[in-house]
């Protein structure tokens, strides 16, 4: 089958409020002022309470589908471990995996009906080898004094997998994403980040 | 300069972009930005929040008829409210361009069925169109008002939530205001009186614009044949063609941008140029049915796609390659992981109220918020759930099947904005009809589970403009209704008295939940009304008995660990309040029979 002029395929999980959604909006920026087509579908609608987020990112030459195919994920960077995990078979054999440290319990696991499953790390690696790199978003981003920017600490990571963007471009997008007060907090958030890797 | 936009902002800038001067909307995922997006970006558009989406309709085509560019926007259920107005629109025409945009979605990510809405088109004989990304949107929306006006008829832009909800690039353009000129005109009753006399000749009228649409869309710009290798071409539309071509970019395509009417000519030279042709559409057989019917054979269609859930791109290659299709290993079943499903806000005044409604026994109808929620363990406090309003409707209707039995056993619960879209009128009937069903409002003070609208009961307009605030008390004192009592959901002894009290009555009754505004309305200052900002567990004398978990706080887990009160009870473990999500409620404490649940410093 034809490659359709090689398209990455970037997925993020997370649980509502985490913060995936302006992750995936930086993505955007970035790709887009790099000159590529993009495609980002969301499932909106009930992440307020608490439900799983993930985005589709996509870009490329051009780009048809906003959905990856199942199978196809080049990078999964997942903002929580059971989201993480209830994504593995989605990732190509040589895809890559980021993955914040964050436990948070849906309701089976509250009511002590289902475990929180406790071998994510291993599962990843047992199959992802050194593919897989798990960062510790909330703490760092505690350090600099607010565990929400641990969303942009993941988007740090993960940027060290496109040397070509120059950092500036990366921090252009979280200007231009985020309300001024925000912006030092999460440009340190940013480099720290792209330390933790 | 191309900018990223999601489908449902592309559709409001072509809109824009057009001339439009009046929309109007109920919210429904995933059609709900629309409306915002105009009310927050497109000054030079006059923006609404319905009660529902048949007022929505209303609105937008008696705007229509006085020459202006107008829009409703709904979810695809919305369209089954606004049908009747959209019915006989397809007789009268419009006047300045009429676009209804109908968002469906498929595998029903967030509504009570799954419906595919371009079946409206064939029923009501309007036009069709069907985007499959943003520019489409764009570039749809634009072009559908000028179909409207050239051939007099309202126009459907058809999404889905893989169109309406995902992001790409757009090209924007600039505002052209309408040169139609507004204004009314009192001698074209023939027109717009739908009289039986009027609706013989309005009849015809339709039939003739249809052969003309069908010419149309024989040229129309965005119907487009792709011929690549003519062994295989795949006709097709909107997202189901961006996954085909994904999957198969080496096959030919006629990609309809029109669906209804279809391009009968387009389609005779595609079955010409390719050898074998396979529809590919999501949900019904739509555009293979007409295919059929015209006398066409295809290789394939529903015989392999299926006709139900939302179509992907492994779905699409699955089915067509059928035996070749190569499995992703799979390493860990997703079905052995815990599921992560939405869940009443920590705090919320539904959870009080539905735990109450469960220890009483009572059957619960419903209707559509985020209160549905309240049927998932461990509260299932809720039993009937079918369309926005239903509950009132069916409560009473059951309490008649059962007569006296059904005292004391059944109410209907509706939301403030449900009870304004289509609950008003079955209280009414319940009245009317000497029935004896209780109606409970969970007033939250706005349209909570699409995101926050305002609404005829909030106060404001979707401009946050201060205006009239209906009042429920007296709706239900004007209806006749004699018993309407408030209800504080978060005192649960008493709200199981009242309730059983009202219930046991053989009249209808009405209560109002007051103070109880959605937790994530701020300016509703929600946790202002809470004595202490959190609550946490002496684990001296929790017995770790469960019943605080009863009520599926999201801030309260289960900690696994035997142990002993200080007074000696055995206990297999105890239970933790989260108090980073704990927002002092103090739901829990009522629920909890030891006193084990005390206040907490933040």
């Amino acid at each position: 089958m034809k490659d359709n002029g090689k398209v990455t395929n970037i997925f993020l999980s997370g649980v509502g409020g985490q913060g995936a959604i302006l992750a995936s909006n930086i993505l955007g920026e970035v790709f887009i002022k790099a000159g590529y087509d993009v495609k980002k579908a969301e499932v909106h609608g009930m992440a307020q309470r608490g439900g799983d987020v993930t985005t589709h990112f996509r870009f490329g030459k051009k780009v048809y589908s906003p959905l990856i195919k199942y199978g196809d994920v080049d990078y999964l960077l997942s903002f929580e471990l059971l989201e993480a995990i209830r994504y593995i078979n989605w990732v190509k054999p040589e895809g890559k995996i980021i993955i914040n440290k964050s436990e948070i319990f849906p309701p089976a696991v509250n009511l002590g009906q289902m475990a929180y499953p406790n071998d994510v790390e291993k599962t990843f690696k047992k199959y992802f080898k050194e593919n897989v790199w798990m960062v510790d978003g909330q703490a760092v981003a505690k350090k600099l004094g607010n565990a929400q920017a641990a969303n942009v600490v993941l988007v740090g990571a993960f940027s060290n997998f496109f040397p070509e963007m120059k950092d500036e471009r990366w921090i252009e997008a979280i200007k231009t994403l985020l309300a001024p007060k925000l912006h030092d907090l999460n440009v340190k958030a940013f480099y720290e980040g792209k330390k933790a890797l | 300069m191309k900018e990223i936009m999601q489908g449902n902002s592309a559709i409001v800038r072509g809109a824009w972009e057009a001339g439009v001067k009046v929309a109007a909307a109920y919210p429904g995922t995933p059609s709900s930005e629309i409306l915002k997006d105009v009310a927050d970006n497109y000054p030079e558009i006059y923006a609404e929040w319905a009660p529902n989406e048949m007022v929505a309709l209303q609105v937008a085509s008696g705007a229509a008829i006085a020459g202006a560019r107008s829009m409703a926007a709904m979810k695809h259920v919305g369209m089954n409210v606004a049908a009747d107005a959209l019915m006989t629109l397809a007789y009268t025409g419009i006047k300045g361009g009429l676009t209804i945009v109908i968002a469906d979605d498929p595998f029903v990510h967030s509504s009570q069925n799954e419906q595919d809405s371009r079946n409206w088109a064939r029923f009501a004989k309007i036009p069709l169109l069907e985007p499959g990304d943003a520019q489409e949107c764009y570039d749809f929306a634009k072009i559908s008002f000028d179909i409207s006006e050239q051939f007099d008829t309202p126009v459907i832009l058809r999404t889905e939530t893989r169109v309406a909800h995902s992001d790409s690039l757009v090209e924007p353009g600039k505002r052209v205001e309408s040169k139609m000129p507004l204004g009314l005109d009192p001698k074209e009753a023939s027109k717009y009186v739908m009289v039986p006399a009027f609706v013989r000749l309005r009849r015809k009228i339709i039939e003739e614009r249809m052969r003309k649409l069908e010419e149309y869309a024989d040229t129309f710009k965005y119907n487009v044949m792709e011929i690549n290798d003519p062994s295989v071409g795949v006709i097709t539309s909107g997202v189901s063609y961006m996954y085909t071509k994904d999957v198969f970019p080496e096959w030919s395509y006629l990609k309809l941008g029109m669906v209804w009417p279809l391009p009968k000519k387009m389609i005779a030279e595609f079955f010409k140029k390719v050898k074998k042709v396979i529809i590919v559409e999501e949900l019904d057989p739509f555009i293979e049915t007409e295919i059929k019917a015209m006398g066409y054979k295809i290789w394939h269609g529903k015989d392999l796609i299926p006709n139900m859930y939302e179509l992907t791109p492994e779905i699409v290659e699955k089915c067509l390659k059928g035996k070749k299709y190569k499995e992703p290993k799979v390493k860990v079943k997703p079905e052995d992981l815990p599921r992560r499903p939405p869940n009443l806000c920590a705090g919320c005044s539904h959870r009080p109220l539905f735990y109450a409604l469960k220890k009483l026994g009572a059957f619960v109808f419903g209707d559509i918020g985020c209160y549905t929620l309240a049927v998932a363990p461990p509260l299932q406090a809720l039993h009937a759930c079918v369309c926005m309003g239903a509950g009132g409707g069916m409560a009473h209707g059951a309490s008649k099947a059962l007569g006296k039995e059904g005292l004391g056993k059944i109410v209907a619960v509706l939301g403030d904005s449900t009870f304004l879209h289509s609950g008003v009128t079955p209280l009414m009937n319940a009245v009317y009809n000497k029935g004896n069903s209780t109606t409970i409002v969970l007033d939250n003070r706005i349209t909570g589970m699409t995101g926050h609208q305002e609404h005829a009961g909030t106060g404001f307009t979707i401009r946050q403009e201060p205006t009239n605030m209906v009042d429920y008390m007296e709706i239900g004192k004007a209806m006749g209704v004699k018993s309407i009592r408030y209800l504080d959901p978060y005192n649960i002894k008493e709200c199981m008295e009242i309730i059983k009290e009202e219930m046991n009555k053989d009249e209808a009754s009405l209560l109002l939940c007051k103070d109880s505004p959605c937790m994530l309305l701020r300016r509703a200052k929600p946790l202002e009304k809470f004595k202490n900002p959190l609550y946490v567990i002496d684990n001296d004398k929790c017995r770790g008995c469960k019943a605080c978990l009863e009520i599926n706080c999201p801030a309260i887990s289960w900690r696994e660990s035997a142990g002993k009160t200080v007074d000696g009870h055995k206990r297999k473990g105890t239970v933790y309040i989260n108090p980073d999500q704990c927002v002092g409620c103090e739901v829990c404490v009522q629920v909890c029979k030891f006193e084990a649940i005390v206040p907490g410093k933040k």
